[in-house]
């Protein structure tokens, strides 16, 4: 049960399994099957665009304004899910937990991979959108897997903290529920950024200081580039305001780590 | 491996303790308290499970751990395999060891019996490739050949048993921690499997720990047992010693007060006010018939006329049917016998019963169902080796009795 051994071969066919399993099984009995995978974003998109874009004019006159709600919505929802269902994957399994003992952390990180899976299928029909509406794709893209990268690892921090605190106190399901809906709208999704510095600048501030915040900004800017996106780099005076949200995922994942492994031993018995 | 002086595995000094959450407050005000008072009043209880255990198994034995539900037995098969840690005290396993504390642990009914396979032997830590080598054995062992692309949720019971049995017995691990598996499948699988733990009881390299009930496959296949109770070790040593020990253990637990004891022996247990009272318990059992004879003698000088009788079929002593008079059109309002009288009564129903060790228990009741009269526990001792039906017994598909 050590952290070093993530990828001794045990595990590594035990990850796979699992994943695998779960994405068999996802869909089972559906006429579409995957294709609800990127049909589910797309509605959501859909709607936000005829509400927001169509009728309340959000983002009137910034350049590729939908691909970058589209990119948006994709982002938050594997943040979403990658929390949500690693937050369960501990409790749900507490039945096999109980009949047999193999490292605690794979159901965590196998929960999360399949939403980055999915997170992958939909980047799909977000590139084929962004050629679509005509982005022009500089050398900033080739950044963007290093935003996808920290943006999985702070989910997965998030999940593993969930994973074990919700082991004792379920109620952190229906804390986190509340919370993310709260910070959707917290964050520059369906809106502009602009729209709250027009408003007032220090509440842009505010926002920026969320890291889901920032690297949705950042992803944006990468593939779409610069001009039409305002990152926290053009917000702040002050570099060490920049720091703060990659404190917070750092903060996370130490806390995660150390919560976690404290906790995995007993997770049969409490469950 | 081979610096172990011949221990597979040793359990020294271990002890565990649950703590069991208070679901309830008694009262607002205690729950008001309970929150003002924090620390000072805690939302649990102690339940200390294991006291101290300490034991050796020896590599090459067939290691047997007995006790009543609630003995303890499972946490330390739990301890054994890994899954708790104990508070203090320690376990040291030497080579490698498979826990099947439940068969198929980790089966998805939406996925083929192929998929399955791989699945659980990933949960049990074997890489894809030793699965790719055990594969056609675990296929063949199981008889499933041509059911390895079917969902498992089309499987029967009996072929899901089978399958999950299969892997578990292949997975030639150096110690296999079994849980009450060893009565799986029809006749002819549970020969194989007796062939294979006779094997593995002459095989020197492999260990075997196997929790049981079963007092008959203590005394079969088991070098060495242990009785615990209360999470402590009551004896340890021969199997015969030790499952004798366990069935003298169900001396009566009376909850009925008044009633005397009416004789023990041989582990039976018979208690009750004696009024009414069971003589000449005679059975008979045929391919298709079981057949219970009795008589039933009213002691007292009073005619007696809401006298109901119950009969509970057990295996492991775990009952697993049970019936009485009351639900019988003829006896619905209780049977009349005068003072001082016998009748003869007979209890027949198709036998459906499979390979198992049965027991049946009977009571009496001169009320209708709570003034015990006479229990005899057990009654009858059997072994029904029925080929014809699983021996997972279907409560269900239990056949009418007809009491005459």
């Amino acid at each position: 049960m050590n952290f070093s051994n993530i990828f001794s071969k045990r595990n590594k066919v035990l990850l796979y399994e699992l994943v695998v399993t779960d994405f068999k099984l996802r869909y089972q009995n559906s006429v579409l099957g995957y294709a609800w995978s990127l049909l589910k974003p797309l509605f959501l998109f859909a709607i936000m665009y005829v509400v927001f874009v169509h009728f309340l004019r959000f983002g009137a006159g910034i350049p590729h304004f939908a691909p970058m709600l589209l990119l948006g919505l994709v982002l938050w929802g594997f943040f979403t899910e990658a929390t949500k269902q690693g937050m369960n994957s501990i409790t749900a399994r507490g039945n096999l937990l109980r009949k047999i003992n193999f490292p605690k952390y794979i159901l965590v990180i196998s929960a999360t991979i399949s939403a980055f899976i999915n997170l992958m299928l939909n980047l799909v029909v977000v590139f084929i959108f962004m050629l679509i509406d005509g982005v022009d794709f500089g050398w900033t893209a080739l950044l963007f897997p290093f935003t996808l990268l920290l943006l999985y690892g702070f989910a997965l921090s998030l999940a593993f903290f969930f994973a074990a605190l919700s082991v004792k106190y379920r109620d952190i399901g229906y804390i986190w529920d509340v919370i993310i809906q709260a910070m959707f709208y917290a964050t520059p999704i369906f809106y502009p950024l602009q729209m709250v510095i027009n408003y007032n600048i220090q509440a842009a501030q505010i926002l920026m200081l969320n890291p889901i915040a920032v690297l949705i900004q950042e992803g944006r800017a990468q593939l779409v580039g610069d001009e039409p996106v305002i990152t926290a780099n053009e917000l702040f005076s002050n570099p060490a305001y920049l720091i703060i949200p990659y404190a917070i995922m750092v903060a996370f994942a130490v806390l995660a780590v150390w919560y976690f492994k404290k906790k995995q031993a007993r997770f049969a018995e409490e469950a | 491996m081979n610096e172990s002086n011949g221990i597979a595995l040793s359990v020294k000094n271990v002890s565990k303790t649950f703590k069991l959450p208070h679901e309830r407050h008694s009262g607002l005000k205690s729950a008001v308290v309970s929150v003002v008072g924090g620390k000072h009043k805690r939302g649990y209880e102690r339940q200390q499970v294991l006291k101290d255990i300490s034991f050796e198994v020896k590599k090459g034995e067939f290691f047997g751990i007995v006790g009543r539900n609630g003995s303890g037995k499972s946490t330390l098969l739990k301890l054994m395999s890994g899954i708790y840690v104990p508070d203090s005290g320690k376990v040291k396993i030497n080579g490698s060891l498979t826990p099947f504390i439940e068969l198929g642990v980790g089966f998805n009914p939406e996925l083929t019996g192929l998929e399955n396979v791989y699945l659980n032997g990933a949960l049990l830590g074997f890489s894809r490739k030793e699965m790719e080598a055990k594969y056609d054995d675990i296929v063949s062992f199981a008889e499933l050949e041509d059911f390895m692309d079917q969902k498992l949720k089309n499987y029967s019971s009996g072929m899901q048993v089978r399958l999950a049995f299969s892997i578990a017995i292949q997975s030639h691990s150096d110690i296999l921690i079994l849980d009450e598996v060893l009565a799986v499948g029809d006749e002819a699988f549970q020969r194989k499997c007796n062939a294979f733990f006779d094997s593995i009881k002459r095989d020197k390299t492999k260990t075997v720990i196997l929790v049981t009930h079963g007092m008959d496959a203590v005394r079969k296949y088991c070098t060495r047992a242990m009785l615990i109770e209360k999470g402590e070790i009551l004896i340890q040593g021969d199997p015969e010693e030790v499952s004798e020990a366990y069935s003298a253990q169900f001396i009566d637990t009376s909850k009925n007060p008044k009633a005397n004891e009416l004789g023990n022996k041989n582990g039976q247990v018979r208690r009750g006010t004696g009024d009414v009272m069971y003589e000449n318990i005679k059975h008979t059992i045929t391919k298709d018939k079981f057949t219970l004879d009795f008589d039933l003698s009213n002691k007292t000088n009073r005619d007696i006329s809401t006298i109901c009788m119950g009969i509970d079929f057990c295996i492991n002593s775990e009952i697993i049917y049970g019936n009485d008079t009351r639900y019988i059109e003829e006896y619905k309002k209780g049977i009349f016998l005068a003072a001082n009288s016998t009748r003869h009564f007979t209890l027949t129903f198709d036998n459906i019963l499979g390979n198992n060790p049965f027991t049946i228990n009977m009571n009496v009741t001169t009320d209708m169902g709570t003034n015990i009269a006479d229990l005899i526990k057990p009654a009858v001792r059997f072994d029904s080796t029925n080929v014809k039906y699983s021996p997972v017994f279907k409560v269900l598909a239990f056949p009418e009795i007809k009491i005459k």
